[in-house]
């Protein structure tokens, strides 16, 4: 049992400590040649473009929800017109970045955890080492790259149609005025609440796309290793993402408080 | 129960090798499967491995390439020591040598003139030249007509010819072929392995040919290209025995059994052998 369990914690430190080999490398390729332009923007659009229906469908009923669940309880203390402000703040900080986070990992950490993985069983990363191309550079970097720069992109259309979608529900559910929602939902809105929002997407990216890369790059057992690398990454990005949520935001509100 | 070694002998005065193995040993969770191998390839010479599933012979050509350390023993291919050098130089080093993988590992989301252009454009080659050195090799595998089809939409000889196609696309020295006719029916077999011989008899490429079929190595013992004729005519095989010097291309077989080196020699000493376990292979 004891045996057991020590070969347990020895394979998680070995994954652990492969991972962050796998992700440091994938930042330290940007310093040096060759730079492979065209794979990143690829990425971007599978990363970002291909994204963005999930994104924005469930940006918008997120917003929605979140008005019609907040609403019915300020209308209880007549405070119906903060409304705005709360949907707006945790769309912003929290919910906007996180969900985003979460719905890119689950499209596209599989994908990528599920295309590498093919790749290695059919032996096409090997061809491309026997061609003399570095995997790492050519298959890690640009969706790493591509994820932080398209996570941030996608985090901001998010709020922006999260908000839209509160601002139809206020309309119709609350009857409150479009410009009313609309102005108190900007206004409640600071620096460090954008700066928040903005930076968790960037570590967002950078984990979903390692974390799928690892996963695809580490399959055992030919097609159904592919199928149970798929499944691990989404679940261990997810996990990955919630727990940096909860350090995230406590760097955040500790520099908000600190510099603003 | 292990039958002794037969090794076949060579000359003092033979040429530098540009492949050569020494005391390779090379081991999994499960156990070894390369316990000790030595072997040396000579210029323009094909050595054919023999093997049951499982002996080590993709083994051995990964170590070729470099895509595999061993865990004891020295790799040296074309002046380079391969078994040290870090997978960066290894990178470079890959450059010079063209490997065909068992089931072609084309590119699959890359269609035929991306696949066979892919080392090219690698290395910042001009586009036109590029689309005209792909034009000539799929060409030379008699596949120009398929250039912008996907790997899915091709059979799986089809699929090998591209892959041959884009391992010399570079013109390397050394060409290393694992299993290029494995699952393929005999027709097929045999337009590979035709197009190996006529790659041997044209470009004079060295070889490194993992296989389970003895009469792949045959064909290439007993057969050339004749590139003014255009067409396979059966060699004097006097010409083709290890040690014969010259020119003329040589073809030996290597048998592995239980991680070792069985059997090494020329095509004769194999077809005419009494060894029980060789015997297996000529059925």
């Amino acid at each position: 049992m004891v045996l057991v369990l020590t070969d347990a914690f020895k394979s998680f430190l070995a994954h652990i400590q492969d991972y962050s080999l796998m992700a440091a490398r994938s930042v330290a390729n940007l310093a040096t040649g060759p730079r492979y332009f065209q794979d990143v923007l690829d990425q971007m659009d599978d990363i970002g473009v291909g994204s963005l229906p999930i994104v924005l469908m469930s940006g918008f009923f997120i917003g929605a929800v979140m008005v019609l669940q907040t609403g019915s309880q300020f209308v209880r203390f007549g405070q119906t017109a903060l409304t705005g402000d709360i949907v707006s703040l945790a769309l912003v900080r929290e919910l906007g970045p996180t969900l985003t986070g979460i719905l890119v990992a689950g499209r596209s950490a599989s994908g990528i955890a599920s295309e590498l993985g093919s790749m290695l069983v059919t032996e096409q990363v090997d061809a491309m080492r026997a061609m003399g191309t570095d995997p790492s550079r050519k298959l890690v970097t640009p969706r790493v790259v591509a994820g932080i720069l398209m996570l941030p992109l996608l985090t901001a259309l998010n709020d922006f149609v999260g908000l839209l979608g509160g601002c139809v529900a206020s309309v119709f559910s609350l009857r409150l005025g479009a410009v009313e929602f609309w102005t108190r939902a900007i206004n409640a809105l600071d620096f460090p609440d954008l700066m928040q929002g903005m930076m968790k997407p960037l570590v967002y990216g950078f984990i979903l796309a390692t974390v799928g890369c690892y996963q695809g790059l580490n399959v055992r057992g030919g097609t159904q290793g592919v199928g149970r690398a798929t499944t691990q990454a989404v679940v261990v990005s997810n996990v990955m993402i919630i727990a940096a949520d909860v350090f995230l935001t406590k760097i955040a509100l500790y520099l908000g408080d600190k510099l603003f | 129960m292990n039958s002794p070694a037969i090794y076949g002998g060579r000359k003092p005065a033979d040429p530098d090798p540009v492949v050569t193995f020494d005391g390779v040993r090379v081991g999994f969770d499960e156990g070894d499967v390369l316990r000790g191998v030595s072997f040396r390839v000579l210029p323009r010479e094909t050595l054919v491995f023999l093997g049951e599933t499982g002996t080590g012979k993709t083994l051995t050509l990964k170590l070729a390439a470099g895509l595999l350390h061993p865990s004891m023993g020295r790799v040296r291919v074309l002046d380079h020591e391969v078994s040290v050098m870090a997978e960066r130089e290894l990178l470079e080093f890959r450059r010079q040598i063209g490997f065909v993988f068992q089931e072609g590992a084309l590119f699959d989301s890359m269609t035929v003139a991306d696949n066979v252009a892919y080392r090219l454009r690698e290395d910042r080659v001009d586009e036109d030249e590029i689309d005209r050195r792909v034009r000539e090799i799929l060409a030379f595998v008699e596949l120009d007509h398929v250039l912008y089809q996907l790997p899915s939409e091709l059979s799986g000889g089809m699929r090998r010819r591209v892959s041959i196609a884009r391992a010399l696309v570079n013109r390397p020295q050394i060409v290393l072929y694992d299993s290029p006719t494995a699952g393929l029916d005999p027709i097929t077999a045999q337009t590979i392995i035709t197009l190996i011989l006529r790659l041997r008899d044209t470009y004079g490429v060295t070889a490194l040919l993992a296989t389970h079929r003895l009469q792949d190595g045959f064909a290439l013992a007993n057969f050339r290209f004749d590139p003014k004729a255009k067409r396979v005519v059966r060699e004097a095989p006097a010409a083709m025995q290890p040690g014969a010097g010259g020119s003329e291309p040589v073809t030996r077989f290597l048998v592995y059994r239980e991680g070792r080196i069985y059997f090494e020699g020329s095509p004769e000493e194999i077809a005419t052998t009494r060894d029980a376990y060789l015997k297996r292979f000529l059925v």
